[in-house]
């Protein structure tokens, strides 16, 4: 008579109290790898999930910046050409510019072949007195667009002002009561309003447009202009800084000042595309991080209840196991067992007991997993089978399992082993 | 063979102490069949579980086979038990799982034995039991119990067979093949000390004892 043989013989007795120790272990031991199998499970999703998504938000950034690029690409960038002995901070601050520069300078931009203009317009520009009606005024002549010769002509963004003519700016004409077809001197010369332009608010809505050569006359500044405003600008290094390289090298003399807005919209408006693209991917995953965190935590606290659970439950089937052999126990004692080899047989019994169930739980839980899985891809992933298994969870389980289901029968085992047999056998 | 001298033994509990052995003294020597008869509670169980090692009495000493089993440490004891003695009971006492012959063999697991197989078949078919040898106790008739348990505490040859009321649960027939078998023990040369009420108990038995409140008339 081997301890195997009777282990073996009195589980196959009394079976119901083995297969509820074998139920109390597979459920901890299912609990724990289903909970692992669907994290890994959830995990893997999440992960092609997540990709896919950020793929798709990169595509619609992609197309987001695209659309952005399409839709501001006309917009072009906007440059003041100025003297480059013209102090910019002076020009902020007075609102117009102090120096000048030959009035040619706009035929030698127009007749470059390197960037794309779509508009040159030199002015002369200079605040005076306008002497007749005893008001400052910003003066500025000019003479309409100067065509870029390799392109065909548009239609001018502003036209040239005929001699004899003036426009006022909105707020000049209000306080001056003038309006169009009004004959006014300016600076001794008589000139007709031909137009008072909308409100600006800036500067333009005190400033008179007269053509460029009586300003120039007008001015005392014959053959001078003061800038050259280059309107929607297309260049093959289409930055600012590209094209204020390409006009410094066909006007050396001059300064470029990027003026417009649009180009300043459109890297912003793309800047954001990127932000929105960047936020829609951390938020995507940080959503993911979220729910890996509560799975994982919920995981945390009821796994390792359940297991605690089952050990009471596989201890407390040991003790009842050990009150049904009292008898038993007593008459092996009496017939020479140690106390040792009775402690061996209740503690091998649940070892037995764990590594059924851990058997069990394993394949249990894992068929769990994979229905889930199965479940929730709507049969899809079939294949989705196989990554589940994870050979070394099922070595740890087969180990620990029956390591914590023998922990569990020890005090039953003691208790087994330090019975008096002699109290037992007098009671006959 | 087994020789206990001023045996003492008492029960306490609930304000009462009871005197189950009062300077108990007797001998089995081998080939001796020791009969102790007395009433209910007079103290024939302690008397066998002490002489059996397994009962630390108060008081007195216990010899068997010239060695003092107390003296031993519990596993030790335990071993002593196994190569030394052999255990009857009223209420039998086999394992329900075990078929007959397993239950024959349960000593086995104390103390191993490479013959131990073709002795217990050979007892079962001593018994009559060898047709019933893959059953369960709970399968058996009481008779062919308590042969089992008879062959069970026969396994091993030991010198000393001690038997509580052996006969308790049987009926005539049966319970004078147990005596009988008891009987020829002792005349092979082992030594048996037999406690019972059973009169029957003094035809078979060398010497017949009364016990009387703990102690031992002679």
């Amino acid at each position: 008579m081997t301890v195997w043989r009777l282990i073996s013989r009195e589980i196959a007795y009394r079976k119901l109290n083995f297969a509820l120790a074998v139920l109390a272990v597979a459920v901890a031991v299912g609990c724990l790898v289903g909970e692992l199998a669907l994290l890994a499970a959830h995990e893997t999703r999440a992960e092609q999930l997540g990709e896919n998504a950020e793929a798709a938000a990169q595509q619609r950034v992609q197309r987001l910046e695209d659309d952005y690029r399409v839709i501001t690409v006309k917009l072009g960038y906007n440059l003041l050409i100025l003297p480059r002995d013209q102090d910019l901070a002076e020009l902020h601050l007075l609102g117009h510019t102090t120096k000048t520069m030959p009035e040619e300078y706009a035929q030698r931009l127009g007749s470059a072949n390197v960037i794309t203009v779509q508009h040159l317009l030199p002015t002369l520009q200079q605040k005076v007195e306008w002497p007749e009606k005893k008001t400052s005024i910003l003066l500025m002549g000019t003479r309409g667009e100067t065509p870029p010769a390799h392109r065909d002509p548009k239609k001018p963004i502003r036209e040239a002002v005929p001699r004899g003519e003036m426009i006022v700016g909105r707020v000049l004409a209000d306080s001056l009561h003038l309006a169009p077809g009004d004959t006014v001197a300016l600076m001794g010369k008589t000139l007709k309003v031909r137009e008072v332009r909308q409100p600006a608010g800036n500067e333009d809505d005190v400033t008179v447009w007269i053509n460029l050569a009586e300003a120039q006359e007008l001015l005392g500044q014959p053959g001078r202009i003061s800038a050259i405003l280059a309107l929607s600008c297309f260049c093959a290094e289409a930055t600012p800084e590209g094209i204020r390289r390409e006009v410094t090298q066909i006007l050396p003399e001059t300064q470029i000042v990027e003026l417009s807005p649009q180009a300043a919209t459109r890297r912003a408006a793309r800047a954001r595309a990127a932000e929105y693209g960047a936020e829609t991917v951390a938020a995507e995953e940080a959503a993911r991080a979220a729910a890996r965190s509560e799975r994982h935590a919920f995981a945390a606290w009821v796994v390792p209840l359940v297991v605690v659970a089952c050990i009471v439950w596989v201890g407390v089937l040991a003790l009842l196991n050990v009150r049904e052999r009292r008898d038993e126990i007593a008459i092996l004692r009496a017939l020479g067992t140690s106390a040792r080899r009775i402690f061996s047989i209740f503690l091998a019994r649940s070892f037995m007991a764990g590594l059924a169930g851990a058997a069990v739980g394993y394949a249990a839980g894992l068929a769990l997993g994979q229905g889930w899985v199965r479940w929730e891809s709507g049969g899809a992933q079939a294949a989705a089978s196989s990554p589940l298994f994870d050979g070394s969870l099922l070595a740890a389980v087969l180990v620990l399992a029956p390591l914590l289901s023998a922990a569990a029968a020890l005090v039953p085992a003691l208790t087994a082993a330090q019975q008096d047999p002699a109290v037992i056998l007098q009671q006959e | 063979m087994l020789r206990v001298t001023n045996l003492e033994k008492a029960y306490k509990g609930q304000g009462k102490t009871v005197r189950a052995l009062d300077a108990a003294t007797l001998q089995v020597a081998p080939g001796e069949l020791v009969a102790v008869q007395g009433p209910s509670g007079c103290g024939k169980t302690t008397l066998l579980l002490v002489a059996a090692g397994l009962l630390k009495p108060d008081a007195g000493q216990v010899l068997v086979n010239a060695q003092d089993p107390y003296a031993l440490a519990p596993d030790g004891r335990a071993r002593f038990r196994a190569e030394n003695m052999g255990f009857v009971f009223q209420q039998f006492h086999l394992v329900p799982y075990l078929s007959a012959l397993d239950n024959i063999l349960a000593p086995t697991l104390a103390r191993p034995a490479p013959d131990a197989a073709e002795r217990a078949a050979h007892l079962a078919r001593h018994f009559g039991l060898a047709e019933r040898q893959d059953h369960l106790p709970g399968e058996l008739s009481t008779g062919e119990r308590q042969r089992t348990a008879l062959a069970r505490a026969l396994l091993h040859n030991p010198r000393l067979l001690l038997a509580d009321e052996p006969t308790g649960n049987l009926d005539e027939a049966s319970g004078k093949v147990v005596l009988s078998h008891l009987a020829e023990f002792a005349k092979a040369g082992g030594a048996v000390l037999l406690v019972t009420h059973d009169p029957r108990a003094a035809e078979y038995a060398t010497r017949t004892l009364r016990m009387e409140s703990g102690r031992i008339e002679t």
